[in-house]
């Protein structure tokens, strides 16, 4: 297999980077400063791309890649995927679902723990020795207070699992209903919004979901509600969230994902009411590996013509 | 659930107001289930036998009273910037002189008010030592508005006889959930990386040192009270394979138990300290529990800075004996280890655990009802076992 071409699109993993080199010839994307020139060079030998949740196979990248047979994704995410145009090539998809299930889960209660008591606040307070000079400000109590959750699919249905220990109500927006389980759902996100203390994103990135996060849904969550974005950056408007923030009328946002990532509003890096972390939800080196293994295991499944593991196409 | 004052208490509210046919305190109900709450059966019924007047007695108004129907002293020992007891103890009529706000000194201040005094609160972890209770003869009861109690002198209130009560569960669930986010935000780097954003330096994609995974770890919890319960049963949804060492095992619980703290390191990857500080848990990490623990080994402390050789900790985190620590309390609390500055899995948190306003008021509601219970001869909630 040391033959088949295969394009990884960004830095995502060595032990990833290491283990595709030793079956196939692998490019690295980031390595050609004249992308298109690459392209050009490399279209017939092509096969698979390797992506993640900042650089998938769109359109343009489908039609430059002719000879190109899957797209293993080293995400549960498929938003930067044209899935559309895969089917309609028969090109194959996979992508890593439930091995960061758990990962992405325990962030975002750790999130909520995080900006709720403060602690990287804390973390900082201490460390700057103000401690000395007097003790920390009063932080919000997690538990008992009610979460709402857009999207109760595996990692949603985590979150809440986890929630429930901590004695909050668990509230839900879905697209539909979900009859075999005790969470109260709600109709539309205002409404999920106005009866929940903290929000938490935890649904798939559609043309649907697309900042299904706006202005009128902040305002529902109010001065004293938080909101959580573990999903993807585009489900939040983000220029509406910076000013709900700096102009008080949200509580506060822990925030996992952006709209450009690397580039964050710089506004909230003076806030002591947002947590901001650089896309880490399945970043253990326990999951990453797992996930390295799905990529993996995916490919070698399909150029073997076995089965593949985790098809999403 | 109520205390209710027996009738002959009854019978002179009614002399002085007919329209009043009972006097009931009001115990919130989230303390009714408190084990160590002493119930005297006498005081539930509303019996006709008349009982000896008490001494102390509470007017209709709520205000405690002495048998000179003088308003009884509470001697308030707390540091100047902690003041969220004050309005709680105004609010229901308590008499509270308090120790940081007189001219005098601490000695000329007790020796003036000694006898009156009958009841101390006792908040920030001020010591409550023999020398400052000697000037107190009266003194009957040390409230502390807090779960720890090992500032206060107990070989002493034991010998003059002294109660002494202490915060119980008030404010369990906070410390227990800032027991989880210390866990969490240790292995997952939280503040590091939330350090990292900021900083600007998020350039270029993925090129940061990940965490740990929580999930299928097992946790051991050294100290299975109310914090340890409360701690177990918010990390049982992670995946968690929970064990827990503590005096004696606790029937039925569904987690395994380990007779002491050291076989508990060898079988765990994550240990979190919820116990009280005493003569036995003092060091109760020591240098061999954590070469024990591993190099994969996290230590979260919501305890006693003093469950900790500090030193030491220091020393293997440096060293990468174990691979990092959460920390809410320290061995001399402001400072701290300056070396645990440099170091990127520490979490570090200025003993805040119990710092929401929801705590406070809890804290404060079970200060004021030992003390009207006191002053009233009614059953104490939260004692603190001294013999």
């Amino acid at each position: 297999m040391e033959s088949i071409g295969v394009l990884m699109m960004c830095p995502m993993s060595s032990y990833l980077e290491n283990e595709l080199q030793k079956r196939f010839n692998l490019h690295r994307f980031w390595n050609s400063p004249e992308k298109s020139v690459f392209l050009e060079n490399h279209r017939n030998s092509i096969r698979a791309v390797v992506g993640n949740a900042s650089a998938g196979a769109d359109a343009q990248l489908i039609d430059d890649l002719p000879k190109l047979e899957i797209v293993s994704s080293f995400s549960v995410g498929l938003d930067k995927i044209d899935l559309g145009k895969c089917k309609e090539k028969g090109i194959r998809v996979t992508n890593t679902p439930d091995v960061l299930t758990e990962d992405v889960a325990d962030l975002a209660i750790g999130l909520i723990l995080a900006l709720l008591r403060r602690l990287c606040e804390c973390d900082r307070y201490v460390r700057s020795g103000k401690w000395k000079q007097g003790d920390f400000q009063l932080t919000t109590k997690f538990s008992g207070k009610s979460v709402g959750i857009i999207g109760l699919g595996r990692i949603g249905t985590a979150i809440a699992k986890r929630a429930e220990a901590f004695s909050c109500p668990i509230n839900y927006y879905s697209r539909t209903v979900k009859t075999d389980i005790a969470y109260k759902y709600y109709p539309t996100v205002v409404d999920l919004a106005k009866n929940s203390d903290i929000l938490v994103v935890a649904c798939p990135l559609t043309d649907k979901t697309k900042h299904i996060v706006n202005r009128q849904v902040m305002d529902a969550l109010g001065a004293k509600g938080v909101l959580i974005n573990i999903g993807r950056g585009p489900h939040v408007d983000e220029q509406e969230l910076v000013k709900a923030l700096t102009e008080g009328r949200l509580g506060g946002a822990a925030l996992d994902v952006f709209e450009q990532e690397p580039h964050v509003p710089e506004e909230l890096f003076a806030l002591e009411n947002v947590v901001l972390l650089p896309h880490v939800g399945s970043g253990t080196v326990e999951t990453r590996n797992a996930m390295a293994d799905l990529v993996v295991g995916n490919l070698e499944a399909h150029f073997t013509g076995k089965p593949l593991l985790t098809p999403v196409v | 659930m109520s205390l209710l004052i027996t009738s002959s208490y009854v019978n002179l509210l009614q002399a002085r107001n007919p329209k009043s046919s009972s006097f009931t305190y009001q115990i919130p109900s989230r303390f009714a289930s408190v084990s160590s709450f002493n119930r005297n059966p006498k005081t539930k019924a509303v019996s006709s036998s008349l009982m000896t007047v008490k001494r102390s007695l509470i007017d209709t108004d709520g205000e405690v009273l002495v048998s000179k129907m003088e308003p009884a002293v509470v001697l308030v020992h707390r540091p100047p910037a902690l003041d969220f007891i004050d309005e709680p103890l105004s609010r229901h009529r308590i008499n509270a002189l308090y120790t940081h706000t007189s001219p005098d000194s601490l000695q000329d201040f007790l020796s003036t008010h000694a006898a009156s005094v009958r009841a101390v609160v006792s908040l920030g972890k001020l010591p409550m030592t023999a020398e400052f209770m000697s000037n107190l003869p009266s003194l009957g009861i040390v409230v502390c508005a807090s779960v720890g109690f090992d500032h206060v002198d107990l070989d002493e209130c034991r010998r003059r006889r002294i109660v002494v009560t202490n915060a119980g569960d008030a404010y369990g669930e906070d410390v227990a959930d800032l027991a989880v986010g210390l866990l969490l935000s240790v292995l997952r780097r939280i503040p590091s990386v939330d350090r990292y954003v900021r900083s600007g330096r998020w350039t270029r994609l993925w090129d940061y040192p990940v965490g740990l995974k929580l999930d299928r770890k097992k946790v051991g919890i050294v100290g299975l009270g109310n914090i340890g319960s409360l701690v177990a049963k918010r990390l049982e949804p992670f995946g968690c394979i929970i064990s827990y060492n503590s005096r004696s095992p606790k029937p039925g619980v569904p987690y395994v138990y380990y007779p002491d703290i050291l076989s508990l390191a060898a079988d765990n990857d994550l240990l979190i300290l919820c116990c009280s500080l005493t003569d036995e848990t003092h060091h109760i990490v020591n240098r061999r529990v954590m070469e024990t623990l591993g190099t994969n080994g996290v230590i979260i402390n919501v305890g006693r800075g003093g469950l900790i050789d500090e030193k030491e900790m220091v020393k293997c985190l440096v060293k990468g004996v174990i691979w990092g620590v959460g920390l809410d309390v320290f061995d001399n609390e402001p400072e701290v280890p300056q070396e645990l500055f440099n170091l990127e899995n520490v979490v570090l948190s200025p003993h805040s655990a119990g710092m929401t306003a929801e705590s406070l008021t809890n804290v404060s509601e079970v200060t004021v009802a030992n003390l009207k219970a006191f002053f009233s001869d009614q059953p104490l909630m939260f004692t603190v076992q001294l013999d």
